[in-house]
C-alpha cells in the first residue's frame, strides 16, 4: 500500500473517534446548558456530573428494537440514515485544524497536515455536501408512509433549500476577501492584525487580528442564521416540531436507526461551527506561546484555538435553542427570502465596491 | 490498480443508476437513480482533476434540481406506481428499434476507429481545464459578452415565470 493511503486512513479514523468522542461531549453539554438556563439540574446520576448519560443514552438505542412501518417503502427507509450520517463526516475532512506540521522519524522529516483534504474548491464542496444532506430528511419523511413525517420532510425541503441559498451568497464576499475557495488559504489570509490609514485608528486597530467577522461582520450574521435554520436547530426546527409533527421526519424510526439521525445533527451542529469559526474567527490561528509552553503543548496549541472557537459559537447555538421561540413556518420563508437573501446581495455588491476602490483606486483619479 | 478501481466503480454505478431511473416503477426511486448518476459523474470528474465541475455537478444537480423533484413529486402525489400500458401503441417496437440502430452505429463507430481501452489519470500537478481559476479567467474576460447575454436570459425567464404563474385575482381577494 502506498503512503498516500495509510496517511489517508489513518486521518479518516481519527476524525471518526473524534467527531464520535466529541458527540458525547457535546450532547451532555447541551443538556446541561440547557438545564441551567431553566433553572434545572439535568442529567447527574451517570458517572460525575452525569457526563456518562450519553452514553448510556446510545447503549439503549443500540439496544432497542427496529422497527419498521408496513407501509413503509424499504429501500428508501434504509437508506436515509446512511445519507444523513456520511455528509456530515465528509464535511468536517476539509477543516484545517492547524498548520503543517514537520515530524522527524528516523532521520527523515515528514511534512504532516492538519487537514484531511486542502481542496481548491472547499468552499464548493462544503455547500454541494451540505445540499446532499437534505436528501435524508425528504427520504425520511417520504418512505416512512406516514403523514407527519411527510409534512415533515416537506418543510425541511423547502427550508432547506432556501437558507442554502442565503448560505452560499453570505459566504461570497468573505471569498472576495480572501480570493480563495480553499479553506486553507482562507484561515492563513486571516493571520496578522487589522491595519488602516488613518493615523489615529491605527495604534487602537492594530491589536485586533485581522479576522474576517470585523470586516465582514453583516456577513457573520446572516451566514450564523442560515448555519442555523440548515441544521435545523431552535428557533427553526420546523422540521420537528413536537406540537404539530410529533417527531418530524424521524417519528417512525427507532433504535440505531434513529441514532443515526441524532448523530448527523449533532455532527452537522459541530461541524458548522468549526466552519463559521474557519470562515470569519481565524480558524486555528492565535497565540502559540512558544517558548513559553513545553513544545508538544504549543504544537497543539491551534487544534486548542479552533476548539475553543467552535465551542463558543456551540455555547451560542445552545443559547439561542434555550431562549428563543419557535418561527411560524410563514415567517420562516419571509425571513428566508425577503430578508436574508436580499440582505446578503446587498452585502455583496457593497463589498465588490469597496475591493474594487481599494484595488484600483476611485474611477475619475 | 486504484485508478482502475476509481474510474471502474463510479462508471459501473453511473449505468445502474441510469438503469434504475428507466426501469424503476416508483418516481421517488428514478427520481433517486438520477442522483446516484449525477453524483458518481461528479467522481469521475474529480480523478480527471476537473474539481470545480465536479462540485457544480452536485451543486446544482444533485442539490438543488433533484431536489426540486423530489419536492414536486412528493408535493403532487405522482409517487404512486406508474401504469404500464403503452400510451402510443407499438411504443415498446419503435423504442427498441431506435436503440437497436444506435448501439450498432456505436458499435460500428468504435471498431472502424481503431478504439482502445485507455484509461488516462491526469498527474497530481496537472492543470485541467476545470480548475475554479482557470474558468473564472476565460468567463469573465474572453467570454464575459456570452456570460452576460445567459444570465439576462434567465432573469427574463424568471420574471417571465413568476408572472405566468401569479394569480392576480387570487391575491387581490386575499388582500
Amino acid at each position: 500500500m502506498s503512503t498516500e493511503l495509510i496517511i489517508a486512513l489513518i486521518k479518516s479514523n481519527i476524525v471518526l473517534a473524534v467527531l464520535l468522542t466529541n458527540t458525547i461531549l457535546l450532547i451532555w453539554l447541551e443538556r446541561k446548558l440547557v438545564a441551567g438556563m431553566q433553572s434545572r439540574v439535568g442529567p447527574d446520576r451517570a458517572g460525575p456530573f452525569g457526563i456518562l448519560q450519553t452514553v448510556a443514552d446510545a447503549i439503549k438505542l443500540l439496544l432497542k428494537e427496529q422497527i419498521m412501518p408496513l407501509k413503509a417503502d424499504r429501500a428508501m427507509y434504509l437508506l436515509a440514515p446512511i445519507i444523513a450520517l456520511v455528509p456530515s463526516f465528509l464535511i468536517f475532512m476539509i477543516i484545517p485544524l492547524g498548520p503543517d506540521l514537520n515530524i522527524e522519524i528516523g532521520g527523515k522529516d515528514y511534512i504532516v497536515d492538519f487537514v484531511g483534504a486542502d481542496l481548491n474548491v472547499g468552499v464548493l464542496y462544503f455547500l454541494a455536501l451540505s445540499s446532499i444532506a437534505v436528501y435524508s430528511v425528504v427520504l425520511a419523511g417520504w418512505s416512512s408512509g406516514s403523514k407527519y413525517p411527510l409534512l415533515g420532510g416537506v418543510r425541511a425541503s423547502a427550508q432547506m433549500i432556501s437558507y442554502e441559498a442565503a448560505m452560499g451568497l453570505s459566504l461570497v464576499p468573505v471569498i472576495l476577501y480572501s480570493g480563495s475557495l480553499s479553506l486553507v488559504d482562507i484561515v492563513s489570509s486571516q493571520s496578522g492584525n487589522l491595519s488602516t490609514t488613518i493615523p489615529i485608528l491605527s495604534s487602537i486597530v492594530s491589536f485586533i487580528p485581522k479576522w474576517n467577522i470585523f470586516p465582514q461582520f453583516i456577513a457573520f450574521g446572516i451566514f450564523f442564521i442560515a448555519a442555523v435554520a440548515e441544521v435545523n436547530r431552535a428557533p427553526f426546527d420546523l422540521v420537528e416540531a413536537e406540537q404539530e409533527l410529533v417527531g418530524g421526519f424521524h417519528t417512525e424510526y427507532s433504535g440505531f436507526r434513529f441514532a443515526m439521525f441524532f448523530l448527523a445533527e449533532y455532527i452537522n451542529m459541530f461541524n458548522m461551527c468549526a466552519i463559521t469559526a474557519t470562515f470569519f474567527l481565524g480558524g486555528w490561528l492565535g497565540p502559540t506561546f512558544e517558548g513559553i509552553l513545553p513544545p508538544i503543548i504549543s504544537a497543539i496549541m491551534p487544534i486548542i484555538w479552533l476548539g475553543v472557537k467552535t465551542f463558543a459559537l456551540l455555547f451560542i447555538f445552545v443559547w439561542i435553542r434555550a431562549t428563543l421561540p419557535r418561527l411560524r413556518y410563514d415567517q420562516l420563508m419571509e425571513l428566508g427570502w425577503k430578508r436574508l437573501i436580499p440582505a446578503s446581495l446587498v452585502w455583496l455588491i457593497l463589498s465588490a465596491i469597496v475591493l474594487g476602490l481599494r484595488e484600483f483606486g476611485l474611477p475619475w483619479s | 490498480m486504484v485508478e482502475a478501481l476509481l474510474f471502474f466503480a463510479p462508471a459501473s454505478l453511473i449505468i445502474i443508476g441510469a438503469l434504475i431511473v428507466i426501469f424503476a416503477k416508483n418516481p421517488v426511486h428514478n427520481a433517486m437513480g438520477l442522483v446516484m448518476t449525477l453524483v458518481s459523474l461528479a467522481i469521475i470528474y474529480i480523478t480527471l482533476n476537473a474539481t470545480f465541475v465536479a462540485m457544480v455537478q452536485m451543486l446544482v444537480y444533485a442539490g438543488a434540481v433533484m431536489t426540486l423533484f423530489l419536492f414536486v413529486i412528493m408535493m403532487i402525489g405522482v409517487d404512486k406506481k406508474e401504469q404500464t400500458t403503452d400510451s402510443i401503441k407499438g411504443q415498446t417496437f419503435l423504442v427498441s428499434g431506435v436503440f437497436l440502430i444506435l448501439i450498432s452505429l456505436l458499435a460500428y463507430v468504435a471498431i472502424s476507429s481503431d478504439f482502445k481501452w485507455d484509461l488516462w489519470f491526469p498527474p497530481v500537478e496537472f492543470d485541467a481545464e476545470g480548475t475554479p481559476q482557470l474558468i473564472a479567467g476565460a468567463l469573465f474576460t474572453e467570454w464575459i459578452f456570452p456570460f452576460e447575454i445567459i444570465s439576462l436570459l434567465l432573469i427574463v425567464a424568471t420574471a417571465a415565470a413568476i408572472a405566468l404563474a401569479y394569480d392576480t385575482k387570487k391575491r387581490n381577494s386575499n388582500a
